[in-house]
């Protein structure tokens, strides 16, 4: 492989990275707390559920699609889990529910692309008021809360001094990694988002994969919920609100192209990570949370950006 | 010789780009009213060339002379503003807008500022396109129109911009035979205009057609200039390539054996109506056609791609039922799609990857891929096909239009394909690449594979076809022996005007898409095609014209 094409495909996840260190070290300066083993696992730790999501959305805008509902289909698979669990139903029947529905949600997204041919954009768009309604609707508007030791386990347990959060963040990029460089779901979704008619014409069943990518998405909300039920004791149908933005920034700010047929899960975890140290350092440094707001914003633009200035000069 | 003034000369024109010299030293000379054409094959640097010439890339030595006075061109706008329009490959329009606001974009007439005056806006565009002799209803969106009717917008809008020198790259390569007659006319009265233009294209028999003088590139280095008349393709083919290729055409005929494809009464719509005929191992059946006979569309059909009404399709003796590519794929069936780009490849996919795509299950256990068993197949390939890429890693789009057809038909060799659709086969590849896939067809058919080619290349389906098909407006009007075949025999049975063909006349009593100003233009085309290919020796006989 030569320069180019390494700097083609690895350059840009090299820059994140370094813009991760860049971003690091100017909060290490700023303030003593941030470079210490409990502020950097607390980071992890608030970083895991936007990373778990986003690396389903990596999967979907590797397909040229885009998955808005994955905000709503956190809240909902939460208030499904959550009155499992209130009604005192066994743990794993209760987990196990609240991942189904989150992939079921996200296979009829799949569906309605796929086989109804609707945009992504719509299909989630809807999808995304549907299952907002439906939590809202299931739970009556009203939160389930406190959940048995070993639930809350998922959230606040440790293995190895790590938290559970991060080890879920690290099974799931562990697997979606090997899901997407090594397996046949990974090198469609490449193809599909890369040039559809191509992938098709080549024999690929591209309606099925479309929907498998949306169902992996939806499953991932669903884990997603189950980690911020577990530390928040409570599970709430107005959670996960906006958590769609935050899941695409992460996946953009990796350098994945919204066009599709390009992009790294590297590159997502990343992304996500500077999202959460960006979180972190500016609640460190006290700055107030309108303030943050306007600054992540600024900081997704700038990346975004830098990223397209950096491409535009490689060709 | 009478020479005409001189508007635009380059002296040891260079361009590099890191890492790379795209232009060494080129030498090239444009007067007024000429039609100059740049020849090349891919890589020699006649992109790059029209792409300082249009301000998009700054030159990096040499000198630029417009009106004998040195020039920058600085940016495109600048070339612009000095009279420098481009026609590209890929068009420069606003699909949803009309022709008229199209062609007065960024310049519209306003009655007070801001509101355009839409009347004075339609009139100029009227007049543009009356100058050009072409008659295109001005309120028309853009995305309606054909794309030879696109292209003559673009012309158009580079005439309204006062263009005194237009640069064309390729552009014939998706235009009917009758359409590039339409465009060759326009060419003619836009030299009688005064206007010069530089024309770069692949496809020889047109160059000297529509040419008044040649500069060949090679490796960045201007080799010859040369007036066309009495140029010959062998000296063109030999200055580009500097080798001589043993034949343009070297098709190495098999005996035919068991019948490999039998279509019986194909229908779908008023597109494809009962086609049948059949294909047998180590044959190429060529089909020819112009654009909206059909031909496309039945080798879609073929591959499972597009629906079909009725007709049975018998592949290898069996009937079929073919109703996904990926049914065709399993029976052995393989298509090289018209447009490799958008429809053969997945361009930021790496080399291996698109050999593989279409065998994927192959090198698949539980849906993992093993690695290394695609690996190996997919250098295999890479080696056999003498493809030229750094690694098996490297993004399709970074190999040359030749390579990258190679690339696709690899992936139909992987999937081990007994039946190739090849659609358009040589469209936008250069002289060599060429001749290394007709010898690749030529290797495919040896080993018993059958090959049904469908091209609007006239020499190359008369070159490379053991028979050929002639379509028109959904019906097969003809099929010739390679042997007996003619291009004047071929273009009247696709126009649908041969009275013998079985089909009979054609309903209605007009020709395929046979449009009056066509015609004309077409015959008077005829004169000048008979003059270059007859010189030429390696062409069939041409009195209806050259790759029209």
């Amino acid at each position: 492989m030569n320069a180019k094409v390494l700097l083609l495909t690895h350059g840009r996840q090299f820059g994140t990275l370094l813009g991760l260190v860049l971003l690091g070290a100017i909060m290490a300066a700023l303030t003593p707390h941030f470079l210490t083993v409990s502020n950097l696992l607390n980071v992890a730790q608030q970083t895991a559920i936007n990373a778990i999501i986003a690396a389903g959305m990596t999967f979907v805008i590797i397909t040229a699609g885009i998955d808005l509902s994955v905000g709503s289909i956190v809240a909902f698979s939460g208030v499904v889990l959550g009155s499992l669990l209130a009604a005192g139903q066994p743990l794993p029947v209760a987990v196990a529910a609240g991942l189904g529905v989150g992939m079921l949600c996200g296979l009829v997204n799949g569906g309605l692309i796929a086989y109804g041919r609707l945009p992504p954009f719509i299909a989630t768009l809807g999808m995304m008021s549907v299952a907002r309604g439906a939590a809202l609707l299931y739970s009556q508007g009203r939160p389930f809360s406190g959940f048995s030791e070993s639930f809350r386990f998922l959230a606040t347990g440790e293995v190895w001094h790590i938290p559970m959060p991060v080890v879920a963040m690290g099974g799931v990029y562990a697997a979606a990694h090997f899901l997407l460089s090594r397996t046949k779901l990974g090198r469609y979704a490449y193809a599909i988002g890369g040039n559809e008619q191509a992938a098709r014409l080549s024999g690929v069943n591209v309606r099925r994969y479309k929907a498998l990518v949306y169902g992996l998405s939806g499953l991932l909300s669903g884990l997603a919920a189950v980690i911020l039920t577990a530390r928040l004791n409570s599970a709430q149908p107005i959670a996960g609100f906006m958590y769609e933005l935050d899941a695409i920034a992460a996946v953009v700010i990796g350098g994945t192209s919204l066009l599709g047929g390009e992009g790294k899960l590297g590159g997502t975890l990343v992304g996500a990570l500077i999202m959460g140290v960006l979180r972190n350092g500016l609640n460190l440094l006290g700055v107030s949370s309108y303030v943050q707001q306007t600054v992540i914003g600024s900081v997704i633009i700038v990346a975004v950006f830098l990223d397209m200035t950096l491409k535009k000069r490689q060709t | 010789m009478l020479t005409a003034e001189v508007i635009l000369e380059l002296r040891r024109l260079g361009k590099t780009f890191p890492g790379v010299q795209a232009l060494a030293e080129v030498d090239f000379e444009l007067r007024r009213g000429e039609v100059h054409v740049l020849l090349g094959e891919n890589g020699a640097g006649k992109s790059t060339l029209a792409k300082i010439l249009s301000g998009a890339y700054q030159r990096s030595t040499g000198a630029i002379f417009l009106d004998g006075q040195r020039t920058e061109i600085k940016n495109p706008r600048h070339a612009r503003d000095l009279g420098i329009g481009m026609i590209y490959q890929e068009l420069n329009l606003v699909p949803s807008l009309s022709v008229a606001e199209n062609l007065g974009l960024g310049r519209e007439p306003t009655v007070v500022p801001g509101v355009i005056d839409a009347a004075a806006l339609a009139a100029s565009a009227r007049r543009w396109l009356g100058e050009l002799g072409v008659s295109i209803g001005v309120e028309r969106r853009v995305r309606d129109l054909s794309l030879a009717q696109q292209q003559m917008v673009e012309v158009a809008k580079c005439l309204s911009l006062e263009a005194r020198i237009l640069i064309m790259d390729e552009p014939t390569s998706a235009l009917t035979y009758q359409e590039i007659g339409e465009l060759f006319a326009a060419i003619r009265r836009l030299k009688a205009r005064g206007v010069a233009m530089i024309y770069i294209s692949h496809r020889l028999e047109e160059l000297l057609e529509i040419g008044d003088r040649v500069t060949v590139l090679r490796d960045g280095r201007s080799v010859v200039t040369r007036p066309i008349a009495g140029v010959r393709v062998g000296e063109l083919i030999r200055w580009m390539v500097n080798r001589d290729l043993a034949e343009q055409y070297p098709r190495q005929r098999t005996r035919p054996g068991a019948e490999l494809l039998r279509v019986e009464g194909l229908s779908q719509g008023s597109y494809l109506r009962d086609i049948s005929f059949t294909l047998r191992r180590g044959e190429v059946l060529g089909v020819a056609g112009l654009l909206g006979s059909g031909r496309s569309r039945l080798a879609r059909a073929l591959f499972g791609a597009e629906r079909v009404d009725g007709g049975t399709i018998y592949f290898e003796g069996r009937p079929q039922r073919i109703a996904s590519p990926r049914r065709a794929i399993d029976l052995g069936i393989g298509l090289l799609a018209e447009d490799r780009r958008t429809q053969g490849l997945v361009l930021k996919l790496s080399v291996r990857a698109n050999i593989c795509l279409a065998s994927q299950d192959r090198f698949c256990r539980w849906g993992v891929v093993r690695a290394r068993p695609e690996r190996q197949a997919a250098q295999a390939h890479l080696e056999q096909l003498r493809i030229k890429s750094p690694s098996l890693e490297q993004p399709v789009m970074f190999l040359s239009g030749g390579n990258q057809q190679k690339v696709v038909l690899s992936k139909w060799l992987c999937a081990e394909a007994a039946l190739f659709i090849f659609d358009e086969p040589t469209r936008g590849i250069d002289v060599g690449a060429k001749v290394e896939i007709y010898e690749l067809m030529n290797r495919l058919t040896a080993r018993g594979a059958g090959i049904l080619m469908i091209s609007s290349d006239l020499p190359e389906v008369l070159g490379m076809s053991d028979r050929i098909l002639t379509m028109c407006r959904g019906r097969i009007t003809g099929e010739l022996s390679g042997a007996e075949a003619t291009q004047e025999a071929v273009l009247q049975r696709a126009l649908g005007m041969d009275p013998t063909s079985p089909g009979g006349a054609i309903p209605g009593g007009r020709g395929c898409g046979w449009e009056s100003d066509a015609a004309t233009s077409g015959e008077g085309r005829s004169a000048g095609a008979a003059t270059g290919a007859g010189a030429t020796g390696i062409m069939p006989p041409a009195s209806a014209g050259n790759d029209l």
